[in-house]
């Protein structure tokens, strides 16, 4: 097809027939999203997933596949006329054990499994894009850098990411960040966070007498009760997530350790810090009051930042999905695209498909949503290789 | 051929074919023609996958299947809607020869498959795997596509989770170990060399599926076998290390109705080919136990292992083929 475009407005007409188009590729798209999903990722723990990636990349016929110290799968799809170089990144990395049965199940319209959405699906348009452009037609002037990142989630800290920014000489113009999950996410801010881990542990010849006065769960509530003392202000808009709590051992045993993991959210790096440093304080204090040794660690930061919303590139994305009838679902993340956003490149997040059950075991996903989906990536990408997301224009 | 020496040269790693590429070019240059066969009843949980993993990666991909086909014995899930959607030629096993009846069993739905299909080379992967691969399919055909002396190519699983060195146990399931291995060391020998029988996963040349029967129940693996063997010889047969298939377990009281009707078979088998002298008629009646209200009874199932002749003497079927008997 003819991808040379005057216009976002010559682009969004296109949309039709990139939707129609993107049905070619179903039974690639499924089975590749069926063999990574299927490969259990946990963070760290991507290689194997990582390598099928590759693999298929390989097998698409792209010259420039290789794998990076961080463990990152990093293909390209060379330009026509490559004066720009455009990211696009999907995490590899899965919230499920290894130990989890990944198997995964297609029926008429849903796809079940664990990491089918987040982000098996990612994964799986990344490595069926060359197939996607070749069966449509389309060349871009652009190079294409598609990266499968590793050490994402939680305290991946983007780990995997940042070191590919780090080390890659390749200057880009503008990220997409994949994500199966929603069609219609527009994510192009950072907020600050921090993620922090509270572990208390008590001495373990705690007396039967004292039974009530001391454990590691009474010490947590303590640790809890404070923290939700901390006053948030309205404005910059803050918030913290206690997200999970473990401790003890069983219904008559004085526990002895327990564990908060919580994060805290601002649009004020300065409010991140202050909060973070009142934690500090507080856990001092509460570990002299029990005796214990109550442990703070941060496991992973980010510092808050975005691109406007009138942006170029966010102009574009919000076009291109209100040609498409989907509201954009604009949000703030601390994934991906904060790291890029935080290196001062334009980027943001898209959604593939509608998905529930997110990060349970049947993880769903509806399949003819996709098409549309990738039809908003193809357009998103054509709107950044025909340079109408460049802020000068 | 003995059978160590068949056990060394017939059991084959599918890592040994990990070329498609090269195998689709000796298939071509061979001018054959594959076809899949999944026979189906209610199996909407796995089929889906099943068709795309084969349909994207051995006909899109590599062309190495031609013809990708579902016989249905009559689901009454989504089993067929789901198939046509992802691409599959699904056929209800009642409408195929339609004037020879319609009888209840996979066998008849593998059968029927040899009449309906079209390729030189059929490759029948059962409906229920969960953990399904494209090694399903050319693992088992690539052993036909580069030995001509190989006709009946038969799948085993064997991967050890955790194994350091030595010797460690492997064979099949509760149904082979228990019966099926001990029937053929009493009467079949050679046919021990098989590590897993009763699995459902082969490939077969068309011209040995024509002129085998089939049972339509829970004894045609077994049936098939004897009957390759006693024709073609064990140097006919392959088998294909697969890794691990995960499918839904079998309850023991299930294993007892499939024992019931493979011994039926065997029996059947062994006496036509003057193995065994005569036999009383054999029962149709499985009789097992459950205990209501703390009183014991017996449950009975009929299991009747009606037989299909061979397809090449169908008349329909020479004419369709354009080959006499």
């Amino acid at each position: 097809m003819d991808t040379q475009f005057k216009s976002i407005d010559e682009i969004l007409a296109v949309l039709p027939k990139l939707q129609e188009g993107a049905r070619g590729i179903q039974e690639t798209l499924i089975a590749n999203l069926i063999m990574l999903s299927e490969i259990p990722a946990p963070t760290f723990e991507e290689a194997e997933r990582i390598k099928l990636f590759l693999q298929r990349m390989l097998e698409c016929g792209l010259q420039n596949v290789s794998t990076d110290e961080a463990g990152n799968g990093v293909g390209i799809i060379p330009g026509t006329d490559p004066v720009r170089n455009i990211l696009l990144v999907a995490h590899a990395d899965s919230v499920y054990s290894g130990k989890v049965d990944h198997t995964i199940s297609v029926f008429t319209d849903e796809i079940i499994g664990p990491g089918v959405a987040d982000n098996g699906l990612g994964m799986a348009v990344l490595a069926t894009l060359p197939t996607l452009l070749e069966v449509l037609g389309i060349q871009f002037n652009s190079n294409l850098v598609l990266i499968g990142s590793t050490k994402g989630l939680g305290s991946g800290n983007l780990d995997g990411l940042r070191f590919f920014m780090d080390n890659n000489r390749l200057p880009f113009d503008a990220g997409i960040c994949i994500e199966g999950a929603q069609l219609g996410r527009l994510s192009y801010t950072a907020e600050g966070m921090f993620r922090g881990n509270i572990t208390c542990t008590l001495p373990e010849e705690l007396e039967w007498q004292r039974v009530g006065e001391n454990s590691a769960i009474i010490a947590l509530n303590d640790v809890i009760n404070r923290i939700l003392e901390i006053p948030i202000p309205r404005r910059p808009k803050t918030s913290i997530v206690l997200g999970a709590v473990r401790g003890g051992k069983s219904y008559n045993v004085m526990a002895t350790t327990s564990n908060l993991r919580f994060e805290v959210r601002s649009e004020s790096s300065e409010m991140v810090s202050q909060i973070r440093r009142y934690i500090d304080d507080l856990v001092a204090d509460i570990a002299s009051k029990y005796n214990a040794k109550i442990e703070f660690n941060v496991v992973s930061s980010r510092e808050p930042g975005g691109i406007d919303v009138g942006h170029p590139l966010v102009k574009n994305c919000r076009q291109v999905m209100e040609q498409l009838e989907l509201t954009p679902k604009i949000f703030p993340s601390m994934s991906e695209v904060s790291e890029l956003i935080s290196r001062g490149l334009p980027a943001v997040t898209l959604g593939l498909t509608e998905a529930i059950h997110l990060h349970d075991l049947n993880e769903t996903i509806r399949i003819q949503p996709i098409y549309k989906g990738l039809a908003q990536l193809l357009a998103v990408l054509f709107s950044i290789d025909g340079g109408f997301c460049n802020e000068s224009e | 051929m003995n059978l160590n020496d068949w056990i060394k040269h017939n059991t084959i790693h599918h890592s040994q074919f990990w070329d498609i590429k090269k195998l689709v070019e000796e298939k071509e240059k061979q001018g054959l023609k594959i076809s899949l066969c999944l026979p189906t009843l209610n199996e909407e949980k796995t089929i889906g996958k099943e068709i795309i993993m084969f349909k994207s990666e051995l006909m899109d991909r590599y062309p190495l299947l031609d013809e990708i086909a579902v016989i249905d014995s009559g689901s009454s899930d989504n089993t067929c809607e789901i198939a046509a959607t992802f691409g599959a030629d699904v056929y209800l096993s009642s409408d195929i020869l339609p004037q020879y009846g319609e009888k209840k069993g996979k066998g008849e739905n593998l059968w029927k498959a040899v009449y309906e299909l079209t390729g030189d080379i059929i490759v029948y992967v059962d409906a229920d795997i969960k953990n399904i691969h494209p090694r399903f399919a050319y693992g088992l055909v690539a052993p036909l596509i580069y030995r001509p002396e190989v006709h009946y190519v038969k799948a085993f699983y064997d991967r050890p989770l955790a194994f350091s060195q030595g010797v460690r146990p492997s064979g099949g399931g509760r149904v082979t170990e228990i019966l099926v291995r001990p029937l053929f060391s009493l009467f079949f020998p050679d046919l021990t060399g098989l590590i897993q029988p009763l699995s459902g996963e082969y490939a077969v040349r068309r011209e040995v599926l024509d002129r085998i029967p089939f049972p339509i129940g829970y004894g045609v693996e077994t049936s098939h076998l004897i009957d390759v063997y006693e024709k073609w010889g064990l140097e006919a047969i392959a088998q294909v290390d697969l890794d691990q298939r995960v499918h839904r377990n079998q309850e023991t009281r299930d294993l007892g109705k499939m024992a019931f009707g493979i011994l039926r078979t065997f029996l059947s088998r062994a006496k036509a080919l003057g193995v065994i002298g005569d036999l009383p008629e054999l029962n149709t009646l499985l009789r097992q136990f459950q205990v209501k209200d703390e009183t014991f009874e017996q449950i009975a199932f009929e299991i009747i292992e009606e037989e299909r002749p061979p397809m090449i003497e169908i008349s329909e079927y020479r004419e369709k083929i354009g080959r006499g008997k």
